[in-house]
């Protein structure tokens, strides 16, 4: 296990290393269509750089198929990336099924379990294994590394004897034993609360398709993480029904286009092929109640109303059957 | 940020080539040409309703997000989206209105 600077040095460096070892055996990367942009960048670089990519698409839920994930393989793959959960629909990942066919072709598995670590319990099989301490609850500045024992790992970089040859640096020994204190405080409230904030997130799914027009609940009903809704609302920009909830004292966050600095839709939605505006995402803090949430499905369907008569929609009136 | 290849597995059923019902031209074109999304979905929900059952609307827009945004929306809507078609500028999306 070695320490990075981030979850996105982690992935960088457990890419590039494991590719780089591998690079006798081929050129041939497979990712999903929904990691990280940590991840896909590293893709990007590699395709750039003459390296063969397939990257593996999603259902309308934001699930690879383990199928099809693993028809992808090929004698020349150098390594596979699967994220343990999704970090903007929280679909989890069929990891352990993915992880025994890259087993079975003698494939390294990368899992960005950034997501996932201390919420819910670590998928198997994987070979390399990445995550980011402020996801839960940590200090910033700490990234994992986990590189199984027996699994081919070269340094992109020049050499330094400093965390094992995987990380340049001295670890940040202070951040990293806050981390680990963070992980375990976590992981214990986690276990204890999360059925709980789940049964809240159903709540929210049945909810709100009820009482607002034209929504759609996105990311899998069942296989999710436990604390995280996402929904878009047609017609309506992300950006501005975020203010408008900021301003009624909620904070969520968006993955519509308009909220982005990249102006460019969400590559996770877009891969789903759900509408890529009007996106909301809420992260239920530890404790939630579920009072507070009472008012938080109260004034949502007015919000929506009042931004879609603002924007001069006239085809969305009335509630729901 | 340059975007990622696109991937639309639960993108719009296009018609099979062999037995593709042959759709005719559209019987309104709505203009949403640098029109940020949502702009151009709330135009065609505002004005599908103008042409009549079974025929073609078009939207021509050039926001990225509309070549996910509308076949997304006639799924949520129940409407059929028949094709995209490539623009010197943007592209045009035809819808069909089934109801």
């Amino acid at each position: 296990m070695a320490f990075t600077t981030s979850g996105t040095q982690a992935v960088q460096l457990g890419m590039l290393g494991a590719l780089n070892a591998r690079r006798r055996v081929g050129r041939h990367l497979i990712v999903s269509a929904v990691e990280h942009s940590s991840v896909l960048h590293v893709a990007e670089q590699f395709e750039r750089d003459g390296g063969r990519v397939t990257t593996v698409g999603v259902d309308l839920y934001g699930r690879v198929s383990a199928e099809e994930f693993a028809a992808a393989l090929r004698p020349d793959t150098a390594l596979a990336c699967l994220q343990s959960a999704n970090h903007e629909v929280g679909t989890v990942q069929p990891v352990d099924e993915a992880a025994a066919a890259c087993r079975a072709a003698r494939v390294p598995l990368l899992v960005d379990a950034a997501q996932s670590v201390g919420r819910v319990p670590l998928p198997g099989g994987w070979s390399i294994l990445t995550a980011s301490a402020h996801k839960w609850g940590g200090p910033p500045g700490v990234g994992l590394l986990v590189v199984r024992k027996g699994t081919r790992w070269k340094t992109p970089l020049p050499e330094d004897e400093r965390e094992g040859r995987r990380v340049p640096g001295f670890e940040n020994v202070p951040a990293i034993s806050a981390a680990a204190a963070a992980l375990e405080a976590f992981s214990g409230e986690s276990a204890a609360d999360g059925p709980r904030l789940s049964a809240l997130i159903d709540h929210m799914r049945s909810r709100i398709p009820q009482t607002i027009l034209d929504v759609e609940i996105v990311g899998d009903p069942v296989r999710r993480l436990p604390h995280l809704l996402t929904f878009s609302c047609l017609y309506v920009e992300g950006e501005a029904i975020i203010t408008e909830l900021d301003r009624l004292g909620f904070e969520v966050s968006s993955g519509s286009s308009c909220t982005a600095d990249t102006l460019r839709p969400s590559h996770v939605l877009e891969a789903m092929g759900v509408i890529t505006h009007g996106n909301v995402r809420v992260s239920l803090p530890r404790g939630t109640n579920a009072a507070d949430l009472d008012r938080f499905l109260a004034v949502l369907p007015d919000a929506v109303t009042r931004l879609r008569r603002s924007a001069g929609v006239t085809s969305t009136e009335g509630t729901p059957r | 940020m340059k975007g990622f290849r696109r991937r639309r597995p639960a993108a719009p059923p296009q018609p099979e080539a062999p037995q593709a019902p042959s759709f005719p031209p559209a019987a309104l074109v709505l203009d949403a040409l640098g029109r940020k999304c949502p702009i151009p979905i709330i135009m065609l929900a505002e004005r599908i309703r103008e042409v009549p059952l079974g025929a073609i609307i078009a939207v021509q827009a050039d926001d990225v997000a509309a070549r996910t945004d509308i076949p997304a929306w006639c799924r949520m809507k129940s409407q059929t989206f028949v094709r995209e078609e490539t623009l010197p500028q943007g592209w045009s999306f035809h819808i069909k209105r089934d109801y």
